[in-house]
Order: C-alpha cells, then sequence, then structure tokens
C-alpha cells in the first residue's frame, strides 16, 4: 500500500525555485486532510543548502539526491532517479509545482512508472481518504474537480500562484535530512544543454512601472495599437502586452506580461483586448487595482479585474484617452 | 525527413462556453472547431523542416467525424497523408494517458525522424500527451521549443524557460518535441493546396485494427464537475456610452481606487 506524500522540490543552479513553496502549501494542506506523512525530496549535486532550508519547514524529512548526472538538469536524468525514489518511498501522492522543468520531465516520470498525472491544480479537496483536485480548462475559462480512480499512487502539479509561498508552515525543529542513493551508472543522459541564455538584454524593467496600460489579441493588427499607446502616454503608463502581440513582433518581447514574460503588480494595470488566459494572469494578477476592457463578458479577465467596461475597445479606449487628457488638463 | 505532427481538434477561441446539463462538461452544441492553436504551429515548423530538408510530413488525430475537417486543412496546407483514429471506443480514451497509448500504437508502424505535437492544448490543456508517447516509444524529447534546427542524425532544438530564459539542447533523432505557439509565422492553405489535399490519403484506424479495447484506453481521471471558477474580486462593471464610461471609469480610478 503505497503512504505518504512527496512534494518534488525543484532548483536551478543551487537555487530553490520558490514555487516548490508554493506547492508545498498544497501538500501540507492534503497532509492535514488526509493524515498523511509529507517528506520531500531534492535532486542535483552539492544541494545540502536546499535540503537544510526545507528541512526548517513542517513535514517529516527531505530526501537529498545527488549524482553527478543530476548536476544538471536533464529530463533523462530526472524521470530515472525520480522513478527509483518513488519505487523506493512508494507515496501515495507526489506533488510538483506546475513549472517548465516540470512540465519538461513529470509526464515522462508518470509513464514511467504507470501512474496517472494531473497536471495544473489550482486547488484540492480531501474527500474521505480520497483527493479531488481542482483544475482549470480551456485556459482558465472552465475549472473542473478531477477525481481519479483505480489508482494507488497519483502525481499532482500545482500552478504557479495557486498557492502562497508564505503561507508554507514552518516546522518546530528541522526535519530529517537523508541522502538517498540512486543507481544512475546504467543511465544515458540523451540530450546535451548549452548554457542558459536571455534573448535580450531587458530594456524595460516593468516590474517597477506604477501604471501600466496592457493589450492583447483584441487590437487585431499592429496600426491599432497607436490607440493604445496614446491611452499610455495620456495617462504616464508603461505600455505592455500578451503573449500573442510579442509573438507577432507588433510589440518587442520585453513588453510582455506573463509566464515566459515579466510579472508585475503595478497600482494600476488598465487590460485593453485581453481575454485573460491563464498564461497573462500569472503575471499581473496581484495588481493593485485591475481594469479590463473586453467585448466578451465572459472573458476570464473579468473574474479578476476591478473594474470592467465590456464594449468595442475602437471607441472606448479613444474615449478614455480623451478623458484623460480632459482630467489632466484640469489638474 | 519525416516527421509526425499530432494535432488534436478544439472548440475555436471565440467560442461561447456554457456548462453542459450534466454539469460535467461544456455544452457542444452550437460549438464550431479548429485546430489547437498550438498544434498548428507544430505542423506549421513539420512543413517548414520538410520544404528546407525533404521527406514527408505525416499528420495523425483522434476524435470523432468532425476532426476530419482539421486533418484536411493540414493536409490543404501541405501535410502529405494523414491518420485518423475514429470510434466509439476512442471516445472513452479521455485523459492523457489512453489518447498517448491510442497514438503510440497507431504510430508503431511509422518510421519517423521527429514528431512534433503542441505544447499543450486548448482544451483541456494536460501538457502530456507528447511525453507519455515518448516514453512509450523511448524517444528523448524536449519541451517548449522555439526553434528547430535538424543537424545530421542530431536535432538542436531553442528551449524556452522561464522569465525571459532559454537553452539550446542537442538531441539524437528520433525525437519528439513539443512546440510553443509562436515559434513561426502559420501559413493559409492555397486554392492550389486544397485542391492537391483531395487526393491524399486519410487513413482511417479503428480500435480494434490496433488491437485496442476500451479498457486499455479507460481514463484514470475522471471530471466530476465542470463549473464557471468562482470570482476572486467583485468587478464593478461601467456601462453607458463609450465617453460616459470612460468619464465614470477615470473618476473611480480617481478618487475610489486612487491610482491616477
Amino acid at each position: 500500500m503505497s503512504q505518504g506524500i512527496l512534494l518534488f522540490i525543484e532548483q536551478r543552479d543551487g537555487v530553490l525555485n520558490k514555487t516548490s513553496l508554493e506547492a508545498m502549501v498544497a501538500a501540507q494542506g492534503i497532509a492535514s486532510g488526509t493524515g498523511e506523512k509529507l517528506s520531500a525530496v531534492v535532486l542535483g549535486k552539492s544541494i545540502g543548502s536546499i535540503g537544510a532550508e526545507i528541512a526548517s519547514k513542517k513535514l517529516e524529512g527531505v530526501h537529498t539526491v545527488e549524482d553527478d548526472k543530476l548536476a544538471e538538469y536533464t529530463s533523462d536524468g530526472y524521470v530515472a532517479a525520480l522513478k527509483q525514489v518513488v519505487e523506493k518511498l512508494d507515496p501515495r501522492f507526489v506533488i510538483l509545482s506546475h513549472t517548465y522543468q516540470v512540465r519538461d520531465f513529470a509526464p515522462k516520470l508518470a509513464a514511467a512508472l504507470r501512474k496517472t498525472f494531473v497536471t495544473d491544480c489550482v486547488g484540492f479537496r480531501v474527500d474521505g481518504s480520497e483527493v479531488v483536485f481542482t483544475r482549470q480548462i480551456f485556459q482558465g475559462k472552465i475549472n473542473t474537480d478531477v477525481r481519479v480512480t483505480g489508482a494507488s499512487q497519483v502525481l499532482a502539479s500545482f500552478q504557479a500562484g495557486a498557492y502562497r509561498a508564505d503561507k508554507a508552515e514552518a516546522g518546530e525543529s528541522p526535519a530529517a535530512i537523508t541522502s538517498l542513493e540512486v543507481n544512475m551508472t546504467d543511465i544515458k543522459i540523451r540530450t546535451q544543454a548549452e548554457p542558459k541564455f536571455q534573448e535580450a538584454k531587458q530594456a524595460v524593467d516593468l516590474s517597477q512601472a506604477p501604471l501600466i496600460v496592457a493589450v492583447g489579441r483584441g487590437i487585431k493588427n499592429q496600426e491599432n495599437i497607436d490607440i493604445v499607446k496614446k491611452l499610455a502616454q495620456a495617462l504616464g503608463a508603461e505600455i505592455a502586452a500578451s503573449r500573442p502581440i510579442c509573438d507577432n513582433e507588433w510589440l518587442p518581447m520585453d513588453r510582455q506580461i506573463g509566464s515566459s514574460g515579466q510579472t508585475v503588480a503595478p497600482k494600476l494595470y488598465l487590460a485593453v483586448g485581453i481575454s485573460g488566459a491563464i498564461q497573462h494572469v500569472v503575471g499581473m494578477k496581484n495588481s493593485q487595482t485591475i481594469v479590463a476592457i473586453n467585448k466578451d463578458a465572459e472573458a476570464p479577465i473579468f473574474d479578476i479585474a476591478d473594474y470592467g467596461i465590456v464594449g468595442d475597445l475602437f471607441e472606448i479606449v479613444p474615449a478614455l484617452t480623451a478623458e484623460i487628457a480632459k482630467v489632466k488638463g484640469e489638474g | 525527413m519525416n516527421i509526425v505532427v499530432c494535432l488534436k481538434q478544439v472548440p475555436k477561441k471565440d467560442s461561447i462556453l456554457r456548462i453542459a446539463a450534466d454539469g460535467k462538461w461544456i455544452d457542444e452544441r452550437d460549438i464550431s472547431y479548429e485546430m489547437s492553436e498550438a498544434d498548428s504551429y507544430a505542423l506549421e515548423e513539420a512543413l517548414r523542416q520538410k520544404e528546407k530538408h525533404g521527406g514527408e510530413v505525416i499528420v495523425i488525430s483522434l476524435g470523432p467525424e468532425r476532426v476530419r475537417q482539421s486533418i484536411k486543412e493540414a493536409l490543404a496546407k501541405g501535410a502529405d497523408r494523414a491518420i485518423h483514429l475514429q470510434d466509439a471506443v476512442f471516445d472513452t480514451a479521455t485523459d492523457a494517458a489512453g489518447v498517448a497509448r491510442a497514438l503510440g500504437a497507431a504510430l508503431k508502424a511509422e518510421k519517423c525522424d521527429l514528431i512534433l505535437t503542441g505544447l499543450q492544448s486548448d482544451d483541456y490543456g494536460f501538457a502530456q500527451v507528447g511525453l507519455i508517447l515518448a516514453e512509450q516509444m523511448n524517444l528523448p524529447s524536449a519541451t517548449i521549443v522555439m526553434e528547430v534546427q535538424p543537424e545530421g542524425d542530431t536535432v538542436r532544438v531553442k528551449r524556452e524557460l522561464e522569465s525571459g530564459w532559454f537553452q539550446w539542447v542537442r538531441l539524437p533523432m528520433p525525437a519528439l518535441l513539443t512546440i510553443q505557439s509562436g515559434i513561426n509565422q502559420l501559413r493559409y492553405a492555397t486554392l492550389k493546396g486544397i485542391m492537391a489535399a483531395k487526393k491524399k490519403e486519410i487513413r482511417e484506424v479503428k480500435a480494434a485494427d490496433l488491437g485496442l479495447t476500451s479498457d486499455d484506453l479507460k481514463a484514470s481521471q475522471t471530471i466530476e464537475r465542470a463549473y464557471l471558477p468562482e470570482k476572486t474580486k467583485r468587478t464593478e462593471f461601467i456601462e453607458g456610452k463609450p465617453a460616459d464610461a470612460a468619464a465614470k471609469l477615470v473618476e473611480r480610478l480617481r478618487f475610489d481606487a486612487r491610482v491616477i
């Protein structure tokens, strides 16, 4: 019988990925709801300090797995090592954060273990001895409660921002850190990674901007961006965009907000023609005041907006620009 | 170079989604469908690689009769032939593992250098089918790929990491890549392409042809309830003509929210 909960802790170049602490909040909640014991696992090479940092949290133990073949992240290395770890510890739940690294290896791990993997969860509910996971479909437009049937062991990943890292409970005393042996001698790492890099120096640091006007797909074409630029100018705001706009090179990549761009929390975030796909929302949902202008009243951006105007942005944006100019003129 | 592209058909991006009467899925009446966005970029990438390096592009899709429309679109854009997994047994494959198992069984007979999928679908968004398929077929893989450069019997790909970071990774072929939206510029099918597609093969495959039963494809995950997300904030909707709405909004931002 599988028992306990194993939390995967992500590190890259010896730096803890903070979203692992967000997943820890979920894992601690599942532990207290089910009565299962929680432990964590970290993979890498010379990762003692991360092990110690995690051991300060409320959990039963931390397993460190160190090997030369785990010094750099590779999908092959992580799948091989974690497969052995999961087979050895036999946890009922393996909890991960839904990061790009996890997305790169965890589905393979699940397949290698022949277990089911519930991805990108935003919540959970303990139902008797079972756990029902909440995950979003249609890019955040609809929530679903997902029940796993006929499986003794389940992997689940939690979306970045679903829980707050500072809510991870600290332990009364440091948890025991144990080093776990895995046999990597016969494991062939098929991929060869080059050093990671940033495309262009981030010319603009949008995270410092107090006011941001962001534009999305609803703007339809490049020429129309001008009306949004004028609004930003009138407000004295920085202009930003959702991914499709930068993919089309209508605005430079360093203006992109979201999981693959910048994360911001300005005083005012004014979203124009942005539907609010989850990849965008994770980059701006902590903004103090959110305004959304969109033709679709059902767009998920309205779920997080403080003020909303449903209508034609091509009429509303120029009217708003004029109004702001008028008000500023008065001041 | 032979490339397989896994395509999924999903409800159109701007569809108004309503919950079905049973509360477990969306109401599919009046929904029109299209190729999942990231999959169309995967297809485009395959076509571009074929144009540079020769070979064949084979598309494979699992789903009901309507999926043929997306398959035809792929053929019209330049794919050479297609495999369509279609019958009631495949409908039981509603989680990623089941779909991957069916695709894997159908691809057994194909000799290919690359398998491309979108990084995730626009409906379920599992982000798993490609990788499970890779594991079943014992293929190396790379996810969230932004550039593909075949070099001899290897392929060098640019992977997107988080927060604006990237990394080049080299893999031996055959390999499976999951493609990020925006990797290239999508083409439209030409009239000539549409005409040519009429002569191209769409092979219909039934579960029994692959020796699969509904037990083999049965999902471990079931949606117990589908519902609209609870609002985390109370949105004040501002109505009226554009100029009036703009004036009201500015007033709220100045005197209530005090952000401008």
